[in-house]
């Protein structure tokens, strides 16, 4: 009888209202003791005299469609510089009319990509419209069948040739890292030396020298009349590169993992590359995804050294646009414009992969 | 605990030989860890191997399926010499199930592709047929009903029920078991040793390193003792525990009996 009418009691009760709600939550995270009170006044102080100048010279004060001299006269933010140079700088020196063709790879790109976010895609099919999509994407790039106009691939530029870099050059390098890992761990020295002399080669040397290599020293020794293509040069440099990395990452996987798993594998007939593939791989691999697609955001970031060696990547166009006296001087529309494709790319990125440490730790 | 468990001879063919092993020797780079180990082991013989931690017994059974390699001597598993050559390396594991302390279990695959795993890779099994003699062995260790979970969602007792089975779908001939209840909280132990003892019932030749005085006593036809590197004692499980002869024996038995 006592308990029940204690339960009855106990239902009734609410917690105090300067525990829940809007106000709990700030009373809680915003000013709980008087050092984070102090600390979000200030910092509630500073977003009030910032926040409203930015806004202002960003949406408000800002000029989108005008030619320069507009630009010079306005008191915000020079939009027009992004506007009017737009297919410049997405496309560099693609001739202008033929510019749909490098968009439409894109979106074919795009497509792909977003296809196979989910793994449930990740089927036969899949790799056959990979193998029919890269061969459209570089038709349309390249031209010269089907009616459409040759484009020397000097002429590639802008976004797509970021987008060419950094997608070939992460796909290919994260399995080359993969194998110079394994390598590394091998019983056979002469393989394991090869693959420690290389990463810590190439790990030795900044990418920016490894681009000036491909694209200055690699040549003179090539035989007279032999080209390589300067934007290929270039990607094999970034993905021996990024390799490098991404194999130091990966060895970190496979050291985390038991014996126990080897012998499990082992004793149960599996063979090396059954055992790698089926049980350590697949678990090593997902211990380090996070730093792993570390690497690869910071790759992809990379990918503007380019510029170096004259590729007129996405940060090149940008660079040539601001070049011109007409828009000299819109330096910081022009940046922040670029540092948000980039943040976009960054960004999906590091979504996914937590997208992908969600759905591959239902085992834990 | 043993009803129905059989210890005669007879239901075993003593002329036959499971494993032989002769004068084998083992170091871990300068410590002798097994010297000079004769071991025979008949089809359908239970063998319970006890003995001090560093005493070489895991070592020993680890040796049988190659997963450590002896250095001198020979090891023979059912006619079929162990040596460096991967055929019969091969061979002997298909024969030769382990069952490990820590039950080593894939954490990334459920239960029942933990155990078709071997089958369907390195048997080339349909799956169809593995997936059916994964749940008859799910079935036997009493877990059908968690084939679908992960690893990590079992109690270490299912956990090593799970590792039983997934043994035990490899169809093998001998079963070793390397402490298999040690790293299990006492209430966990039995559930797993029921499941050895229900395996024994079913003529599985089987060597198990365990201090479970009692497993031994009910279920092994021999009981035998190591201490540094070397089987110092080896007898029914009624003279080892009654009269042993070895002062050191008599010394570990006191230890772990109180």
């Amino acid at each position: 009888m006592e308990e029940a009418i204690q339960g009855t009691h106990l239902e009734e009760l609410k917690p105090p209202v300067t525990s829940v709600g809007v106000i709990g939550w700030v009373k809680n995270n915003l000013f709980n003791g008087w050092f984070n009170s102090i600390l979000t006044i200030v910092i509630l102080f500073f977003l009030w005299k910032t926040v409203p100048f930015l806004f202002r010279w960003a949406f408000i004060d800002s000029v989108w469609h005008t030619p320069g001299q507009g630009c010079r006269e306005a008191a915000g933010a020079c939009w027009s510089i992004i506007s009017t140079n737009f297919r410049f700088i997405i496309f560099g020196f693609f001739p202008y009319e033929q510019q749909w063709r490098p968009l439409l790879a894109m979106m074919i790109l795009f497509g792909l990509l977003f296809y196979s976010r989910d793994r449930n895609h990740w089927k036969k099919p899949l790799g056959y419209a990979w193998i029919m999509g890269l061969f459209t994407m570089g038709l349309l790039m390249k031209g010269g069948l089907f009616g459409l106009t040759p484009v020397e691939s000097t002429q590639w530029g802008g976004l797509p040739l970021t987008l060419l870099l950094s997608v070939f050059g992460l796909t290919a390098a994260y399995p080359l890292g993969v194998l110079l890992a394994l390598g590394r761990q091998s019983k056979m020295p002469a393989l394991k030396l090869l693959c420690i002399l290389y990463i810590e080669l190439i790990r030795g040397v900044p990418l920016i020298s490894l681009l000036f290599m491909s694209s200055i020293i690699f040549p003179l020794f090539l035989p007279e009349g032999i080209t390589i293509n300067k934007i290929l040069r270039a990607q094999v440099a970034i993905i021996l590169f990024t390799a490098a990395y991404i194999a130091e990452v990966v060895r970190g996987g496979l050291q985390g993992m038991s014996r126990g798993q080897y012998e499990a594998a082992e004793s149960m007939g599996l063979n090396y590359y059954l055992t790698m593939r089926l049980v350590i791989l697949p678990q090593a691999l997902k211990i380090v995804i996070p730093p792993t697609v570390s690497i690869l955001i910071s790759a992809f970031k990379d990918t503007s050294l380019v510029v170096i060696i004259a590729l007129f990547d996405l940060l090149k166009t940008t660079q040539s646009v601001l070049s011109n006296p007409e828009w000299m001087g819109f330096s910081r529309e022009a940046y922040i414009f670029i540092a948000i494709l980039y943040f976009l790319g960054c960004f999906s990125m590091s979504n996914y992969s937590r997208k992908l440490e969600k759905e591959l730790s239902r085992g834990d | 605990m043993n009803k129905g468990l059989s210890k005669d001879t007879e239901n075993r063919s003593s002329d036959e030989a499971m494993i032989e092993i002769i004068d084998m020797h083992k170091w871990f780079g300068d410590f002798h860890v097994l010297q000079g180990i004769n071991l025979t082991v008949q089809k359908k013989e239970r063998i319970v191997v006890c003995g001090p931690s560093g005493s070489g017994k895991s070592t020993l059974i680890r040796c049988i399926n190659r997963l450590e390699e002896h250095q001198r001597g020979r090891i023979i598993v059912d006619g079929i010499e162990l040596t460096n050559n991967i055929k019969n390396i091969e061979k002997i594991r298909a024969e030769v199930g382990i069952v490990f302390q820590h039950f080593n279990l894939f954490p990334h695959l459920t239960i029942v592709e933990n155990l078709t795993l071997g089958p369907i890779w390195a048997r080339k099994v349909p799956k169809a047929e593995a997936e059916e003699t994964a749940m008859y062995f799910l079935d036997k260790v009493h877990i059908p009903e968690q084939a679908k979970k992960y690893p990590g969602q079992l109690s270490g007792g299912q956990q090593q029920r799970v590792a039983i089975a997934r043994s035990l779908c490899m169809n093998p001939k001998v079963m070793l078991f390397d402490e298999p209840t040690s790293a299990l909280d006492p209430e966990m132990i039995k559930e797993v040793l029921d499941v050895m003892i229900e395996l024994a019932q079913e003529g599985m030749t089987m060597i198990v390193v365990s201090h479970e005085m009692g497993f031994a006593k009910s279920v092994a036809h021999r009981v035998l003792f190591m201490d540094f590197g070397q089987i110092v004692e080896g007898n029914t499980p009624e003279e080892f525990f009654e009269n042993p002869q070895n002062e050191r024996t008599k010394l570990f038995l006191s230890q772990i009996l109180h």
